[in-house]
């Protein structure tokens, strides 16, 4: 086992992001798609923080913590639209809400 | 040591990442997204970024995944999980090896970057320094950003009420 | 390198028995004093071969009951969430207490060994962190319960802690502004100047709101009464708890009295004066060890003897009363505390003309520490008791409305008051 260099950071990070690109594309249940884009936004935030280390500044750590913020932010408002969606419909599959299709 | 903590910590968090996608109850992959978020984490603390390190723990596994499974009892969205297909493992497991492998091999062409090694300052990752460039570089962002937070939280308060 | 993993593991050890170990004594407070705040006798008739002990024999026989119980796990629950539950209740609470500084930094021979487990950066917001990951106990175990009580206890609660983690944070924000910092280390060492001249420069005597709306999110975070409604016996059939059983159910009871311990132990660090003795900060204390060394020992020895004569002059009283072991109590006792009392004024009468070396002043000034903080603690202890049993529930909007509508705009204005109140000292 040799070093840890920023590659394997940065692989980590693009298997996260991708995976989460594959719950967005993938699944229909509206939460596991919303959780798919919280874990993009960890990959994300990874990348930052390991560039952060890498050239020994602290812009990648500011930057992580405005998008933490942004995903609470994000993710309280999508819960809103979810619950009301909830309310009206009672289903949180992707499939059934083709009111506005054709 | 360093490598032998990384490796544990990546692979449980691509493991609760895979779980996440795969698994057809929401509530299972919300328990696996959280420990994937704890170990990620620890790889923020393994990066010297304590305070980020904190805030992952703080924010996003103790805030915002407490608050999507308390929504998904309170409305008990269980019970969707019948109407979906079980994703297929291998279109899963291909999908993601040749997405990793373009995105390893697109880094690998980027050449020898030096060891991650590097020197860094005495405070690299501790609150003073968050704190001090948050208000002299990205002022202008941190003052928007609590006006997001300001809107999200009356836009909330507005999406959830039953009666306006 | 080896004697460091040694010093850490020997902290961590520490902790563990001293959490645990305050467990039982916590337990037969909060039932003795519930007795006697509602005028009765309290338990005391759990017996060793006769022997009552005021009723800290209870305890065991509550160990005991809850070992032999049978952990049932019902046909209905979710077996893995069910089993997990009592266990992050437990566990996490523990790993709190890392942070919490017992003492100032002692220094043997050149070593400086850091009187807390870890001495993190980010110090206060490791436990905010924890308290946040706790919530997934109670989570789970509503859940999992697969009973209607049980779920809407566990999102009852669920739903306070995390409206109370707001003011729990904002609250201690005014303290971050006057210390400068956010690592306990440095705050309770910033607590040992005095303020005016007169007072020592304490968490309340600054912060007197934001020490009352700590204390309340402490209570709220805890689960505790008056903001017990998502347990309560009366309301909901103990909420989250109905479906559990034995060790499990002992688990999460354990839980909460660590809970206890760990608010016990950040209100007195914030706000009290952590491990600070009043009017002496560390390099006083250092310097009049030895005098500290011989009050130490000359008290206890002297209180050790007094509390043997109390015992003799109380199995005295009770002879011939009942006719077995319990007799015997007091004399047992005194005898244990006629030898203790001896030892210490002993070494008392050996101190003078001691000349006590630099290590030995310093421990003697870490020992006084520790007990100073020790004390805070237990009071407080006392204190989540006193409250208990004194004060209804909240109901629970009502409970949601103090929350959200009452302490969070106190504690804003609280931080705005104190931010404005650090400038102009500032600037003066």
């Amino acid at each position: 086992m040799g070093a840890i260099t920023i590659q394997h950071y940065l692989a980590l990070s693009a298997i996260l992001f991708f995976i989460g690109v594959f719950g967005v594309l993938f699944r229909r249940n509206l939460i596991v798609i919303m959780m798919s884009i919280e874990l993009m936004l960890n990959a994300v935030n990874l990348t930052f923080v390991a560039f952060a280390r890498y050239t020994g500044t602290m812009d990648g750590h500011v930057i992580a913590f405005f998008v933490m913020a942004l995903a609470a932010a994000e993710a309280g408002i999508g819960l809103a639209i979810l619950v009301m969606l909830f309310r009206n419909r009672t289903t949180v599959q992707a499939d059934d809400l083709t009111l506005m299709r054709d | 040591m360093e490598a032998i903590i990384f490796y544990i910590l990546a692979a449980v968090a691509v493991v609760g990442a895979l779980l996440l996608v795969s698994l057809r109850n929401p509530l299972s992959g919300a328990f696996a997204l959280v420990s994937a978020l704890v170990s990620l984490a620890g790889i923020f603390a393994l990066l010297n970024a304590e305070f980020v390190f904190i805030l992952q723990v703080l924010v996003y596994a103790g805030a915002i995944m407490v608050l999507i499974i308390f929504t998904i009892m309170l409305l008990n969205l269980n019970k969707e999980e019948l109407r979906e297909a079980p994703v297929s493992p291998i279109r899963l497991v291909v999908t993601i090896g040749l997405c990793a492998a373009c995105a390893f091999g697109v880094m690998k062409a980027f050449g020898n970057i030096p060891y991650l090694q590097g020197e860094i300052a005495e405070g690299f990752g501790s609150i003073e320094s968050v704190g001090a460039l948050m208000l002299s570089d990205f002022l202008y962002p941190f003052e928007v950003i609590s006006l997001v937070l300001l809107v999200a939280v009356v836009g909330v308060v507005l999406l959830a009420k039953k009666a306006i | 390198m080896i004697v460091d993993y040694l010093i850490v593991t020997g902290k961590a050890v520490f902790i563990w028995g001293f959490a645990l170990s305050l467990l039982p004594l916590l337990i037969w407070f909060e039932r003795k004093g519930a007795a006697f705040i509602q005028d009765r006798a309290g338990p005391n008739r759990a017996a060793i071969l006769g022997i009552r002990l005021a009723g800290i024999i209870h305890n065991i026989a509550d160990v005991v009951k809850l070992m032999m119980k049978e952990m049932m796990i019902p046909p209905h629950v979710n077996r893995l969430y069910f089993q997990v539950a009592p266990l992050i209740g437990f566990t996490f609470i523990l790993a709190a207490f890392a942070v919490i500084p017992w003492a100032d930094t002692l220094i043997v021979k050149g070593r400086e060994i850091t009187m807390q487990v870890a001495d993190l950066n980010t110090g206060i917001l490791y436990v905010l962190a924890i308290t946040s990951l706790n919530v997934y106990g109670i989570v789970l175990a509503g859940w999992s319960s697969n009973n209607k009580f049980a779920l809407m206890g566990g999102l009852r609660s669920t739903a306070q802690m995390i409206s109370y983690e707001i003011p729990l944070g904002l609250a201690i924000v005014g303290i971050f502004m006057v210390f400068g910092t956010v690592q306990l280390n440095e705050i309770v060492r910033g607590q040992g100047e005095l303020l005016f001249g007169i007072l020592p420069k304490w968490g309340i005597f600054i912060q007197p709101l934001g020490c009352i709306l700590f204390i309340v999110a402490a209570f709220a975070e805890t689960n505790r009464n008056p903001f017990d409604l998502p347990e309560g016996e009366s309301e909901i059939v103990a909420g989250y708890h109905v479906e559990y059983s034995g060790m499990r159910f002992a688990l999460f009871y354990m839980g909460e009295y660590v809970a206890i311990v760990l608010s016990s132990a950040m209100i007195a660090t914030l706000f009290f004066g952590g491990w600070q003795v009043p009017y002496f900060p560390t390099e006083k204390l250092v310097l009049t060890a030895d005098t500290w060394l011989k009050v130490l020992l000359g008290a206890g020895g002297v209180g050790a003897l007094l509390f043997a004569a109390l015992m003799f002059f109380f199995s005295a009283r009770v002879r011939g009363r009942f006719g077995d072991l319990r007799e015997q109590e007091g004399n047992v006792l005194g005898v244990i505390h006629v030898l203790i009392g001896g030892a210490m004024l002993f070494f008392f009468s050996r101190t003078f003309g001691l000349e006590l070396p630099d290590w030995g002043a310093r421990t003697v000034a870490a020992v006084v520490q520790v007990s100073s903080f020790v004390g805070k603690t237990l009071f407080f202890c006392w204190f989540f008791i006193w409250v208990r049993w004194s004060l209804p529930r909240f109901r629970y909007d009502q409970l949601m409305r103090l929350g959200w509508k009452n302490m969070i705009p106190l504690a804003f204005a609280n931080v705005f008051i104190t931010g404005l109140i650090v400038l102009l000292i500032d600037r003066m």
